[in-house]
């Protein structure tokens, strides 16, 4: 073996050490949509607040969020201002009520505010599981073609709509005029 | 009042750390002989401070001192008072405070126990190893502090200690495996020393040997009660998940095991110089790798601790200092490699060779499986999780070439081996072995309507009982009819036909258990029975029952075969009161040749429950063959060549 | 020779009789918690169960998770076993939703050569590192050696032959 061959651990350990230096920024447990490019999943579910029928074409044409929520989830209840501020703010969003009760889910918007356009009543779960849904609460934002752009896992507060979503629901709006 | 104790004698212990680094290394470049027998006093004093520390910090939580950050993350009031003494390691900045006790520990028997070093070397060792303290000393004071106060407001009760750590896992497991880890420090510090002073004979193996024995003994012991712990603990009868900071014990101690045979071929031969040092090297960067994962927060795992990206930075700083340092004084002052060989043919020396490669091979593909999720992050290639059967498709063959090598090593010879010598001895058994392999799953599986024949139970006999066979042969060779000869055997052969004989017993459990395994989950009301494998299964019912702190459901089920009583078992639902978390408490009837293993899942209504019965036929030969590993290797550490005074000691001592 | 045979024969059929695990294991009262249609569809969950992660939990596999995700998860796993979908489909119809995240046995691909060929790449550069030094030292041995006395060349065997025991 040879001089040179001595200083292949010491090469490959720099290596390493540099994956390691990168990996210390990165969140291993961001897990990125499945769906993001693709289109919004086609379902047929009732609306929260009365009998109609929902489907895709509801928010065809438009940018919107799809935030999924429930009674159940704690942390829906620390996003929820967040959510007012920015329907008050002119930003669409629309609710997917995942696997609720709708007496209480219409009672917790009657008491916290209500930022949705309307809210997708998803009882068994079966459109979150489309979307790739783990639990709440998630934020979609999907764009005027009805494809999804980006996924949030986690509470959406100002923080992490500056960080991910600003720039992009910026550019979509532009890019639909 | 104490926690101020306990952190002033952490900053002492950090000064004589720091003497014991410089003043002995700068003594044995300049001759002085009293700066380097600095080297073995300090040891002792570091190890006194730090001990105080320690025992602070355990007066804290058992005094319930929740002014103390530490203490209210991981303590009660209600909390058992041994659970209070072992929640003082059950997260990172107590587990820390271990590490540096243990390392005070190891460098404290280093300086007592080599007193027929050669002055220059022990003083070399004994500064590396303090230099090792130092950076651990700086990592605790600077970003993991245990002794910080949350004060002025503080909680009037703690957080508790997780339930799935209360438990005599957490009492033996962790101190167990980081004696191992930081054991393997002592022979990193050889190699170092060796390095820079440019000595690396046979006589530098023999000094280094015992030490990379017993630690590779703790460390065998910490793997196998963790893979215990975790079967009996987490109520779903699994053993080992390969997961991230399971692989981060299992690395280093497959190359520890490389290490320790090879430093054996150079003890006895002089071969492996370069070898032995990389590996040393080797063993310890992935001690400190494995740290360094399980505490940065890089990597996803149910075992990881808490974290925070600043100490990410430090442990990184410091790796990189010590594994990069260490690589790249092997680079430039590394043996050159003999060009006379030593060795030809089938001889020990190439077994141990293949021995080597394939251990290495198999810490490789571990390492590559571990960090790959980081790696393609990093590379955006994705989100790409890598788990068992990733990590199963490679070790199982790599395990299975091991196997066959181990058993044709037992006959070799050292320098060379014929081969007619060879080709008589392993016919015999081999033809056991295929025997087994063929006839036993038969029986194993057998079955009036559905007949089974296990390939993996037949490869799994195969190679247990072709291990065994060859170290039977050898034994019967090497004794014959005559009991004396037995005597004159060392206790480093023993050591070895032991631990051997533990690796294949450790394979029978892994492979039958996993080959024959009968699992059902039913759902079960009082007065229902169920049948699995050949036992009968009759839940009687639940109670609720209080403990120290919780409360639980208690389930009775009673275990039968051919209406024969066998046992009772309890497994319970319990609830925790100061976290509401519910746990899962496995019941378990063990046995060598099968454990029966019950657990209650969620209640279903109508008192009815979904219950776990399984029955896992050899699983406890999987820590028996742990156990007499280790105990092989115990005996080969007190082998009494180690232990003789050597006639030469008092002329070596004081010499350059 | 003989003796050692018979021992070593009636040991390993001692283990036989302890050792009889019957596949076909009955129930009756009580219910499987998720039945199956045939018992080949069942073999055929708790493998797929076991190869897929849980996307919420930190590091396990759907069967040891108790996530409301896993549940869900774990259903559709099933209906689809009944509903005679391949390993493939299955799985495909997973990760087109949750995406390879979930595989933990990951998928061969572009982006994982390096995970799946670097440890036989390894395997193999050592295997021929070795025998490459291995052959060619081997030549050089026989040129080297040294010619002994015949009273030397015993003393040379007695002491190596000494140490054969310890190892």
């Amino acid at each position: 073996m040879n001089k040179i061959a001595l200083f292949i651990p010491l090469v490959l350990f720099a290596t390493l050490s540099l994956f390691l230096l990168k990996g210390l920024d990165r969140d291993p447990t961001e897990l990125p949509s499945a769906l993001v490019g693709e289109a919004f999943p086609a379902f047929s579910l009732p609306s929260l607040m009365d009998e109609s029928l929902l489907s895709t074409d509801d928010f065809a044409g438009e940018v919107v969020l799809v935030n999924v929520w429930a009674t159940w989830c704690f942390a829906c209840r620390i996003e929820h201002p967040m959510l007012n501020q920015l329907a008050h703010q002119g930003v669409k969003i629309i609710g997917l009520n995942y696997k609720d009760q709708p007496q209480p889910a219409r009672q917790w918007l009657e008491d916290r505010g209500n930022p949705y356009l309307f809210n997708i009543v998803d009882q068994q779960g079966s459109l979150g599981f489309d979307l790739g849904v783990t639990g709440a609460p998630e934020t979609y934002l999907v764009d005027a073609q009805g494809i999804i752009r980006h996924r949030r896992i986690g509470v959406l507060d100002q923080a992490v709509w500056d960080r991910e979503f600003d720039q992009r629901y910026q550019q979509l709006l532009s890019e639909d005029q | 009042m104490i926690a101020e104790l306990g952190h002033a004698a952490l900053i002492i212990a950090l000064c004589l750390a720091a003497i014991q680094t410089v003043a002995p290394m700068l003594g044995s470049f300049m001759g002085y002989s009293n700066w380097m027998r600095l080297g073995y006093s300090l040891p002792l004093g570091q190890l006194l401070f730090v001990a105080v520390s320690f025992v602070c910090l355990a007066a804290a939580f058992l005094s319930d001192d929740f002014t103390l950050k530490y203490v209210a993350q991981n303590s009660n009031t209600e909390l058992p008072s041994y659970y209070k003494i072992s929640a003082v390691w059950s997260a990172h900045e107590g587990s820390l405070l271990l590490w540096a006790l243990i390392l005070a520990g190891w460098s404290a028997a280093v300086a007592l126990f080599s007193r027929t070093l050669p002055l220059l070397l022990g003083a070399r060792v004994l500064s590396i190893l303090g230099a090792i303290s130092v950076g651990f000393g700086l990592f605790l004071l600077l970003t993991s502090n245990p002794f910080e106060r949350l004060l002025p407001v503080a909680p009037l009760q703690g957080a508790d200690l997780n339930p799935l750590l209360q438990d005599i896992g957490l009492i033996v497991h962790p101190p167990m495996l980081y004696m191992g880890y930081v054991g393997f420090a002592v022979p990193f510090a050889f190699a170092i020393a060796a390095l820079i002073g440019g000595q690396f004979d046979s006589a530098w193996a023999r000094w280094c040997r015992p030490w990379i024995n017993i630690a590779w003994v703790f460390l065998t012991l910490g793997i196998t009660l963790g893979s215990w712990w975790a079967y009996y603990e987490l109520g779903w009868g699994g053993w080992w998940f390969w997961d991230p900071v399971e692989n981060a014990s299992l690395m280093p101690w497959l190359v520890g095991t490389a290490l320790m045979h090879s430093v054996s071929a150079t003890e006895k031969r002089g071969v492996f110089r370069s070898w032995t040092l990389l590996l040393a090297i080797f063993t310890f960067s992935l001690s400190l790798l494995g740290t360094f994962l399980v505490r940065s927060g890089i990597l996803t795992s149910v075992h990881a601790f808490a974290t925070d990206p600043e100490r990410g930075v430090f442990m990184l700083a410091f790796l990189a200092l010590v594994i990069g340092g260490s690589l790249m004084l092997f680079a430039l002052r590394g043996p050159a490699m003999q060009k006379v060989a030593a060795y030809s043919g089938w001889s020990r020396e190439l077994m141990l060779l293949i021995n080597n490669l394939l251990l290495v091979s198999a810490m490789t593909m571990i390492l590559v499986g571990t960090l790959y999720p980081l790696i393609a992050d990093v590379l955006e290639l994705g989100k790409i999780s890598v788990g068992p059967p990733y990590f199963n498709f490679f070790f199982v063959p790599l395990i299975v070439g091991l196997v066959v090598a181990v058993g044709i090593a037992v006959f070799t010879k050292w320098k060379t081996t014929e081969g007619r010598l060879l080709l008589q001895k392993i016919p015999f058994p081999l033809v056991i072995a295929l025997l087994s392999a063929l006839f036993i799953p038969l029986f194993l599986g057998a079955d009036s309507q559905l007949f089974s024949y296990s390939l993996s139970a037949a490869l799994t006999l195969f190679l247990a009982v072709w291990l065994i066979a060859t170290i039977a042969s050898d034994l019967r060779e090497k004794i014959g009819s005559d009991r004396a000869r037995m005597a004159k055997l060392s206790r480093s052969y023993w050591g070895m036909q032991l631990a051997h004989s533990g690796l294949a017993i450790c394979v029978l459990g892994v492979g039958l258990s996993t080959a024959y395994d009968d699992s059902r989950e039913l759902r079960m009301h009082p007065g229902q029975t169920a049948q699995v494998a050949n036992y009968q299964f009759q839940f009687v019912g639940t109670d609720k029952i209080a403990g120290p702190n919780f409360t639980a459901h208690r389930g009775h089920i009673r275990v039968l075969q051919q209406d024969q009583l066998v046992t009772n078992l309890y497994p319970e639902k319990r609830d925790y009161n100061s976290g509401g978390q519910v746990m899962t408490e496995a019941a378990i009837d063990p046995s060598l040749t099968r454990d029966i293993y019950v657990s209650l899942g969620e209640p279903l209504g109508n008192k009815a429950w979904a219950i776990s019965l399984q029955v896992k036929p050899f699983v406890r030969c999987i820590w028996l063959g742990g156990l007499m590993i280790a105990l092989g290797g115990l005996l080969a550490a007190i082998d009494r060549r180690y232990r003789r005074r050597s006639k030469h000691s008092s002329a070596i001592r004081g010499g350059a | 020779m003989g003796r050692l045979l018979v021992v070593c024969s009636l040991l390993l059929l001692g283990t036989v009789p302890s050792a009889n695990f019957d596949h076909r294991s009955a129930l009756w009262a009580s219910t499987e918690v998720v039945e199956f249609s045939q018992p080949a569809l069942r073999e055929r969950y708790y493998q797929l169960i076991q190869e897929l992660r849980c996307p919420k939990c930190q590091n396990q596999n759907l069967a040891d998770s108790n996530a409301p995700i896993s549940a869900d998860m774990k259903a559709q796993i099933q209906r689809m076993l009944e509903d005679q979908k391949t390993d493939r489909q299955i799985k495909d119809y997973l990760v087109s939703r949750y995406s390879e995240f979930i595989l933990y046995r990951p998928q061969v691909k572009q982006n994982t050569w390096f995970l799946w060929f670097a440890p036989i790449g390894f395997i193999f550069l050592g295997a021929m590192v070795i025998w490459r030094r291995y052959s060619s030292v081997k030549t050089s041995v026989q040129g080297d050696k040294p010619q002994l006395t015949i009273e030397q060349q015993q003393r040379l065997n007695k002491l190596l032959d000494s140490g054969e025991d310890n190892p």
